[in-house]
């Protein structure tokens, strides 16, 4: 017995200091850093936030050295793109939309000694990990202020692309509003673009159109909120503080922290600590977060805000516990259930109360 | 003294003016775009040093030149046979896509482990469809002449859709999580990539292409048809050559060429069908056909400078910190140069002195 528990032990710390020692520490001095974006830098949100946090992470290390390139498609370019970086000395590569996820995963498998972080993907390797963000509880978040303050009970949703990420950002918006308002309805137009600030335009005037007094919006440029406010109608944005293209109907925006986990990250390459892991941060890591909310929303909302949110840090609730309805009013998830994070990422179906298709 | 500016129609140029033309044409851009990149305090000559590193100055940057190449050799053919025919099909970029959908198409409906005749049927199966969306424009242009630029850039928009239709529908990757992608094709159905590099088998495509439509145009009597249309279709008619019936059959036979592209691009490297898998090959393939003017050798050598200057902008970005926007000003700066130049092919310019009284 005491031989297995022996043997045990030396396997154990055999597989440990292989994976520790799989990366050396670098000194900051030696490390490059490439970033793949899937927009311009001046797209006014996720990729113009991506690079408010590669500079936050810049000045939080002297010395590193970091790079980008700008509107890389999703397709075999990118492949090329972080060859050139890793050719130019990158050792660790920030890969920011979904789409690089198998060419990641084909330049991860021929540069085994340079790290890969995949943002919103769900392939691994031993040096490829992947990073996103609970941002299904601040959209929750932001539904509450949307719901209380819709009047005709109709709320437009711009949604990029059909895929779980953007559907998990629908029904959690949904749920939100709905439990400070059960009357309402989420109305959803699709883009089938991440940025295509046109149409973006387009979209959230055919939801003003067809009824909406609240318009919210996943998409990477600030076109819906400045379309909004020309129309008058209130906006919740995402990415970031999207108040300034909205100054009057601006209620609030879910927004992202790229910064931390850039920092933290890089931190990790640094000390040679850096393992493969699946990172889903979200309210309590303050990776994900609302804006601050604008004045016109009343404080007793606010402070249903505050309540929901805390309620969600402390941990023992969370947006998708049961009971949770899909549209046609069935119970999906039962009282006292709640939904996996496997079940989360792979979301799709919408909530009651949505209004829209989701092409199968 | 007064001078003035005379043209003269030129109708022969040598040799030495076809090597000269084009390369001050690109020099005298950079020396533009030079400046340009001065005024924002960036050294020109360090930009330019960090382009044609990254696209010519390893094996690695080449082989990526070449990778980028093909699709834009054989799209370049493709909207090249139209064009000399004076029909102009500006719906390669749908008939790429088309191909590609054919080609995912087959490969989850007939698959093969033989992996010739996996790629025989996936390059058939690409050919007839975007030969199809090709001959749809032909169609309405010979029967009821529909104007084909109009229906070719339509046909573009409702083949990137029906191709979405598919990748987020039916078609879609149960093991994606739900993303919006065809499931991996199997190895059978992949295009063999060759020395270690990313260049595929659709670069025997190309060459061959290029050889083919050499041939035809010059020495078939298709290609003399295609030639008499296009430089004179009233006196074509006049002397017996089927105008509708070549409208139809340049079209689709454009259009197949072009789904041939989009099936090399996805078995070549993406192994799969996913949205926003060409980034506008088929525009830039009416770019190449342009510069190349027609000419096959010349739409190799054009659609070679493209890759350099797609793959040393991206390079620019990395070592220079340049952001995309100014190094689409410099490839802009270029392409406009050297279209502009086009006009000295043309014309000859003299300063004469202006007689008094």
């Amino acid at each position: 017995m005491k031989k297995l528990i022996l043997m045990m032990l030396c396997v154990s710390m055999i597989l440990g200091a292989s994976a520790a020692s799989a990366f050396e520490p670098v000194a900051a001095k030696d490390l490059k850093i490439g970033f793949v974006y899937v927009g311009p830098v001046g797209d006014g949100g996720w990729t113009y936030m991506h690079d408010m946090g590669r500079v936050e992470m810049e000045e939080a290390f002297p010395g590193v050295e970091s790079f980008f390139v700008e509107s890389v498609a999703e397709g075999p370019d990118s492949v090329r793109v972080m060859e050139t970086f890793i050719r130019n000395g990158a050792k660790l590569v920030f890969a920011t939309s979904f789409g690089y996820m198998d060419f990641v995963q084909e330049v991860a498998a021929k540069n085994p000694d340079v790290i890969f972080m995949h943002c919103s993907g769900y392939k691994s390797a031993p040096n490829v990990g992947n990073y996103f963000g609970r941002m299904y509880q601040a959209r929750y978040l932001s539904g509450l202020v949307a719901g209380k303050m819709t009047k005709k009970n109709v709320i437009g949703f711009v949604a990029a692309n059909p895929i779980p990420e953007v559907i998990r950002a629908i029904n959690s918006f949904t749920q939100g509003a709905r439990k400070v308002n059960p009357d309402v309805k989420v109305k959803v137009v699709w883009l089938f673009s991440w940025l295509d600030p046109g149409k973006e335009k387009e979209a959230t005037l055919a939801l003003i159109d067809a009824g909406a007094d609240v318009i919210a919006m996943h998409a990477d440029s600030g076109a819906a909120p400045q379309t909004a406010e020309e129309a008058g109608v209130y906006v919740v944005g995402y990415n970031n503080d999207m108040s300034h293209y909205a100054p009057t109907m601006h209620l609030t925006s879910p927004v992202w922290d790229w910064g931390m986990a850039y920092k933290y990250f890089v931190g990790k390459v640094i000390d040679g600590t850096w393992e493969s892991s699946n990172i889903w941060w979200g309210l309590k890591e303050g990776f994900v977060g609302l804006s601050p909310i604008s004045k016109v929303v009343p404080d007793e909302v606010v402070a249903i805000v505050e309540s929901e949110k805390a309620k969600i840090i402390e941990g023992g609730w969370d947006v998708f516990y049961g009971p949770v309805r899909n549209q046609k009013g069935e119970e999906v998830v039962k009282s006292g259930e709640k939904m996996t994070d496997e079940e989360m990422l792979s979301m799709n179906w919408f909530v009651e109360g949505v209004e829209g298709e989701i092409p199968k | 003294m007064k001078y003035r500016v005379v043209l003269r129609r030129r109708f022969k140029t040598g040799l030495l003016f076809e090597g000269v033309l084009p390369v001050l044409s690109v020099a005298v851009a950079l020396v533009f775009a030079g400046g340009a990149l001065s005024i924002f305090g960036v050294s020109p000559v360090a930009t330019y040093r960090a382009m044609f590193r990254g696209a010519l100055g390893s094996g690695y940057g080449l082989s990526e030149v070449v990778v980028k190449t093909i699709p834009l050799v054989i799209s370049g053919i493709a909207v090249a046979l139209a064009f000399r025919m004076k029909i102009w099909n500006i719906g390669a970029e749908g008939q790429i896509y088309l191909g590609a959908l054919a080609t995912a198409a087959v490969v989850r409906y007939f698959p093969s482990g033989n992996q010739a005749v996996m790629l025989l049927t996936m390059t058939a199966g690409a050919a007839l469809a975007g030969g199809a969306w090709g001959y749809a424009a032909g169609f309405m242009k010979s029967r009821w002449n529909v104007n084909e630029v109009i229906t070719t850039l339509m046909l573009n928009y409702i083949g990137l859709h029906l191709a979405d239709y598919f990748i987020y529908g039916s078609w879609r990757d149960p093991s994606s999580l739900g993303f919006p992608m065809t499931p991996p094709f199997p190895p059978s159905a992949r295009l063999p990539q060759f020395f270690g590099t990313r260049v595929h088998l659709g670069i025997i495509a190309a060459v061959i292409l290029v050889l083919v439509f050499r041939l035809v145009i010059r020495w078939t009597r298709w290609g003399f048809e295609i030639r008499a249309i296009g430089d004179n279709p009233r006196a074509a008619v006049y002397s017996g050559i089927p105008y509708g019936r070549n409208v139809e059959l340049v079209l689709f036979i454009s259009g197949a060429i072009a789904g041939l592209a989009g099936m090399t691009e996805i078995a070549g490297l993406q192994g799969r069908l996913q949205p926003g898998f060409s980034p506008g090959y088929g525009y830039t393939a009416i770019i190449v056909a342009w510069l190349a003017r027609l000419n096959p050798w010349a739409i190799l050598v054009v659609s070679f400078f493209m890759g350099v200057l797609l793959v040393g902008g991206e390079t620019i970005q990395v070592i220079m910190r340049l952001p995309l926007a100014s190094v689409q000003v410099i490839q802009g700066c270029i392409l406009f140069s050297v279209l502009g130049f086009e006009f000295f092919r043309n014309y000859r310019v003299f300063l004469v002195r202006k007689e008094s009284g």
